[in-house]
């Protein structure tokens, strides 16, 4: 199996202009991944699939990821001049960074005989924020396992899938607002009756009790 | 009224046998319950185990399991009701003909169980149609199943026909048909029945109740 900077090097090869990203993972198990342009996205799949040398013809996962925005706070080095001397002096920043939503692939080759041990190849796209632009090309034209994975991400983190065939809620109600799986999801208040709560539950019980006056 | 029991071993003795209306019902009642044949999650693989041959629930009087409500008269919820089931749940036990009885199999058909604090399963489904028998385990094993069917059998036993107690189909003005929850855009609607779900006694603490304190 080609390593992610030898596929990269591939794609670059073949479509010049597709904008692919390695996003390098520097724990041990260095499973690097290919961040693709949401643009240019679906060519690039169309290749990995039908490239003879990669023949990833096997989509075994998709997922979501929400990354919410943070604030940052870093120490950057300037130089001014204090008292007609130049001096390098540090100073605090503090940066916004957006929040974005990730849809994460899972890509084997059956033609090849992939291992699991020797890893997926891992493709990302990214939205441009958590809001009002969420959408990403589906890749369920490219590999049909996809569908009802990116029905799951629609569904629980809000992703929408410009292209995919059938593109509904699959695990909640259709009438149901909200993404459960996004990190500021808040559930329901029903925490009146907690026979042990502890930790968080016992944070909630007791908030509840805060809002509605009933001991429990 | 009772027949003496050892006035009844007595006459038997004679050749002639002596019974009370209540009685006979509820002898024909506990011995031939017919359960819906309707499984939510792994605690349904007990309860199947339990009607096959190594438990054999049918020597119990409840052999036949009906995939139609119309003809059942025991819900055993078996598994987890997530809230996308459960007005499903509340809907086919509408439409169970009385008398009809609820066991609930399983931590979570009884609160939600392992998946309590998720998004999308019910925290009990006593929240919303009354229960006879609650099953502890996850899942229970089938001899647990075996004892909470005997258990609603000694239930409809002690049921007497006239007065106060007496079962929801002999009891004209009696609560038939419960609320089905809505799904809402953010949890069902209402979260609770408060006529078969009344809140818990307040405890004297001020506390949550059984906060380890
Ligand atoms: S109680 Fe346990 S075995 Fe039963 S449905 Fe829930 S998780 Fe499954």
């Amino acid at each position: 199996m080609k390593s992610a900077e030898e596929i990269l090097a591939a794609i670059k090869t073949a479509l010049p202009e597709a904008g692919v990203e390695l996003v390098p993972n520097p724990s041990p198990s260095a499973q690097h991944s290919l961040r693709l342009d949401p643009a240019h996205a679906l060519a690039v799949a169309s290749f990995l699939r039908n490239d003879p040398e990669l023949a990833l013809d096997y989509c075994s996962n998709a997922t979501g990821v929400d990354w919410p925005g943070k604030e940052i706070t870093e120490k950057v080095k300037v130089t001014k001049v204090v008292d007609g001397v130049e001096t390098i002096v540090e100073e605090t920043v503090k940066r916004v960074q957006a929040g974005y939503l990730e849809a994460v692939y899972h890509l084997y080759s059956m033609k090849h005989a992939h291992r699991e041990i020797a890893g997926p190849v891992v493709l990302r796209m990214r939205t441009v924020n958590r809001t009002d632009q969420v959408e990403l090309p589906s890749l369920t034209p490219v590999w049909r396992s996809a569908e009802f994975q990116e029905r799951e991400i629609f569904d629980l983190f809000g992703i929408v899938f410009t292209g995919h065939p059938d593109l509904r809620r699959i695990l909640m109600w259709d009438g149901f607002e909200d993404h459960p799986m996004r990190r500021d999801y808040v559930d329901p208040d029903d925490f009146e009756y907690e026979p042990t709560p502890h930790d968080e539950v016992l944070k909630r019980a007791e908030q509840h009790k805060a809002n509605t006056g009933v001991t429990a | 009224m009772a027949v003496e029991p050892d006035l009844k071993i007595e006459l038997g003795k004679q050749g002639v046998f002596v019974t009370t209306i209540s009685e006979i019902y509820n002898w024909g009642r506990k011995n031939s319950v017919w359960p819906m044949q309707f499984g939510l999650a792994c605690c349904a693989i007990e309860m199947i185990a339990t009607t096959m041959a190594r438990y054999d629930l049918a020597r119990f009087g409840a052999e036949v399991f009906r995939p139609s409500p119309r003809q059942a008269d025991l819900m055993i919820i078996s598994g987890t009701i997530t809230k996308k089931m459960a007005p499903q749940v509340v809907r086919l036990y509408n439409q169970m003909a009385e008398p009809k009885y609820v066991i609930a199999m399983g931590a979570c058909a009884i609160s939600g169980g392992p998946f309590k604090q998720g998004y999308n399963v019910l925290k009990g489904i006593d929240r919303y149609i009354p229960v006879d028998v609650h099953i502890p385990g996850c899942p229970p094993r089938p001899e647990a199943l075996i004892h909470a069917f005997m258990t609603l059998q000694a239930r409809i036993d002690a049921q007497p026909l006239t007065g106060g107690d007496r079962p929801r189909h002999l009891d004209a003005d009696a609560q038939g048909l419960f609320p089905v929850p809505e799904q809402g855009a953010h949890d069902l609607e209402p979260p609770v029945n408060r006529l078969v779900w009344p809140l818990p006694a307040p405890s004297t603490s001020g506390k949550p109740t059984g906060s380890c304190e």
